[in-house]
């Protein structure tokens, strides 16, 4: 068997390897050739060096954009990993109905993001309204929440599903030696629940710290970055600079800040992984 | 049998990843017939109005059955031109025809476009004004529709609330009208001015339409067609107008951030309102279905208290230009030019222009066109209105007309003086930090 794989291996992963170089690889290779470019389109870039990454890290909006997604990248990042596993550890108990519970919270999950933003936009706006609060595209806070309530209305059900899945791992001779040990319900789930799940845990901050960070379409949707600039995540402050602004220099800002994007992106990730990683256990 | 069976599986991994890549690669391009194509070259056209997709395709079908040379054209999805010429304008067959919105779109294409001086289709221009040049003098576009925009308004209701479109010929007139019908809303049933929508599908009206109204008259005044610094001298006459629009609505100044174009229109359609402030592009959807007759409407200048007010016409102008792709092959570019020839110059080409699209063209050959607000505006220019030129193409870019829109959302919601200065500062502070940035 162990030879077969060997020898056969090439093979098998030939196509997603071949995938991977031609959607990641190269155009990643491509973007950064050209985020030192003044460019139009792809195909007429002309070399302008180290300004671009100079004007996108000197730009206002930039920094401000950055401290926003990193402030909605933790507050939804708890508040969709907290109440997921609270809905995890309640449906896995053996009540009626688990089963339809289970889909209901998924659901959202299979709705598009700009309908969703489209969506909350009206729902959030007539709440306002209501209490003759300012509209959405005028209160920066309410931008905020409205996001962070979007969000964990749809990715709550998606990763309540893998801690579940997680849950449901736990071996039962483990909680059944904690009880003959004498652990209460907190004890089981903090020193024998919490740490079995820990891969759960790990995949699940993974999606969600990389997805609020990459959030664009609800953005887009939701708030369009209104007013001004106050709720503009990273990735929609890149597309603005990209087309909100006329000539060629604009492109190959854009491109800057993008390729800073992904290496923060990839970077968070990566120490996140490791961190979380290093605190699971071998079954 | 096991090798055989892992080997044809991986085999099938590999060719439904080539068939997917395959897939995507030519969808939207939808190019022409390559048979043939070598002798006569193609024409690909990147729309960008979607009202008008069904008429650019059928006349482009027409033009194919006549002439052979193949015609595609596509039209990207309202807001999305910029994005999608850039994607498409990459590919192995990018459009040979496409559009910018005037001197600062342009100069994001410069290098795009083929010079079409002396070129057949730039000799049937009516007016030097219609041709955008580059910095160094390259006829880089050609306007090919002019479009006019103003105050549409229902003679229907404001008949019955005792005025005529003749009553309201200077900001004073329009003021009284609207304030009137305001007073006696409830015994009327309707509001003077259709809801003045900040949502970003109608904020353009507003902040790049209205807008323009100021700029114009500052270049008036000062004699100048663009600046990099604008003064704002005419921003009263701005607040004036704008606080007009919002207190005389139809809704709740408040909630004008959330109106949507559909939600102002529908209003407008509905009979809740008598005035509309939008251009001839909305005939089509005004009177289809018989929601309304010429009988109904009229447009009439956006008068905001400043210049000769007798004389004001329509704001009337262009910021649709034609531009052919010079990288496209010999062929292809000649194919590109011999269409937009026929396009304003045959009589197919012509009439397809004005009566299906409803475009008042610049060219020597136009037909007349059946659209109310476009023969409104010919016969207040006959009648020796001047048109308001179209001063919105110098704004420095989208960057400040958003800020603007915010601005001015902001101060719908809450009319301070504080707020008012806010647009002040959006509107020249802004100016001229954009074109620093524009130029930089």
């Amino acid at each position: 068997m162990e030879k077969a794989l060997r020898k056969w291996f090439p093979v098998f992963v030939l196509p997603t390897l071949a995938a991977f170089i031609v959607g990641f690889i190269w155009p990643f290779l491509q973007a950064l050739y050209l985020s030192f470019c003044k460019f139009t389109t792809v195909d007429n870039a002309s070399w302008a060096g180290f300004g671009n990454y100079i004007k996108a890290l000197t730009d206002d909006t930039f920094s401000y954009s950055f401290l926003f997604t990193v402030a909605f990248v933790i507050v939804a990042t708890v508040l969709i990993n907290g109440i997921a596993f609270m809905l995890a550890l309640v449906l896995t108990r053996s009540i009626r109905g688990t089963n339809i519970f289970r889909t209901v919270f998924f659901l959202p999950n299979l709705i598009g993001g700009i309908v969703l933003g489209y969506i909350w936009n009206i729902l959030i706006n007539a709440l306002l309204s209501k209490f003759a609060l300012p509209l959405i595209a005028l209160n920066t806070t309410a931008g905020f929440w409205g996001l962070v309530v979007m969000l964990c209305w749809q990715q709550i059900g998606y990763m309540m599903i893998i801690y579940i899945a997680g849950l449901q791992n736990v071996p039962p001779e483990l909680l059944e030696a904690s009880q003959i040990d004498g652990a209460n319900r907190l004890q089981t789930l903090l020193r024998v629940k919490l740490p079995m799940v820990m891969p759960s845990i790990t995949i699940c901050l993974f999606l969600t710290i990389t997805n609020c960070f990459k959030l664009f379409d609800q953005n887009l949707s939701l708030t369009g970055g209104a007013p001004g600039h106050d709720t503009e995540m990273l990735a929609l402050n890149i597309y603005n600079t990209f087309y909100a602004r006329s000539g060629p220099q604009w492109k190959g800002i854009g491109q800057a800040k993008a390729v800073i994007f992904s290496i923060l992106v990839v970077g968070i990730a990566l120490f996140q992984l490791r961190a979380t990683r290093s605190k699971e256990v071998q079954q | 049998m096991k090798k055989v069976f892992a080997l044809a599986l991986a085999m099938l991994m590999v060719l439904s990843l080539a068939v997917g890549c395959g897939g995507t690669g030519t969808t939207g391009t939808g190019t022409g017939d390559s048979a043939g194509e070598e002798a006569t070259g193609s024409v690909y056209y990147l729309n960008f109005k979607p009202e008008q997709d069904g008429a650019w395709q059928k006349l482009a079908a027409d033009y194919t059955a006549k002439t052979g040379v193949p015609v595609t054209v596509v039209t990207a999805a309202s807001g999305t031109y910029e994005t999608t010429l850039g994607a498409e304008i990459a590919k192995d067959e990018p459009p040979t025809l496409f559009q910018v919105n005037g001197p600062n779109g342009l100069k994001n294409w410069v290098d795009y476009c083929y010079d079409l001086s002396g070129s057949p289709v730039a000799g049937e221009l009516t007016s030097d004004s219609f041709a955008l040049k580059s910095a160094d003098g390259a006829l880089c576009g050609i306007g090919y529709v002019i479009e006019s925009y103003g105050i549409i308004a229902n003679k229907t209701l404001l008949a019955q609330a005792g005025y005529a479109v003749e009553d309201i010929a200077s900001f004073a007139d329009l003021k009284k009208v609207a304030e009137d019908i305001t007073a006696r809303k409830d015994e009327l049933g309707f509001a003077a001015f259709s809801s003045t929508g900040m949502d970003s599908s109608s904020d353009w009206r507003f902040k790049t339409h209205l807008a323009n109204l100021p700029i114009y008259f500052e270049y008036q005044a000062d004699g100048i067609n663009s600046t990099e610094t604008i003064k704002g001298d005419f921003l009263d006459n701005y607040r004036q107008i704008f606080d007009l629009y919002i207190n005389n609505s139809t809704c709740a100044p408040a909630e004008l951030s959330a109106k949507t174009v559909d939600d102002s229109r529908n209003e407008f359609l509905a009979g809740e309102a008598v005035f509309f402030q939008n251009g001839s592009w909305e005939y089509g959807a005004l009177t289809a279905e018989g929601a309304y007759t010429d009988d109904d409407l009229a447009m009439i200048p956006i008068y905001v208290g400043a210049g000769d007010e007798a004389k004001q016409g329509l704001c009337t102008g262009t910021e649709n230009y034609w531009c052919v792709n010079k990288n496209a092959s010999e062929a292809d570019i000649k194919a590109t030019l011999d269409f937009m020839y026929w396009c304003v110059t045959s009589d197919e080409g012509t009439a397809a222009l004005a009566n299906e699209m409803g475009f008042v063209i610049p060219f020597k050959g136009a037909a007349e066109s059946p659209n109310l607000f476009v023969k409104q505006d010919a016969a207040m220019t006959a009648e020796g209105k001047v048109p308001v030129s179209w001063n919105f193409t110098t704004m420095p870019s989208e960057e400040w007309k958003n800020m603007l829109g915010t601005a001015l959302t902001a101060y719908a919601a809450d009319q301070s003086d504080a707020n008012w200065d806010a647009v002040v500062k959006a509107f020249v502070d802004n100016w001229a930090a954009e074109y620093a940035l524009l130029n930089g």
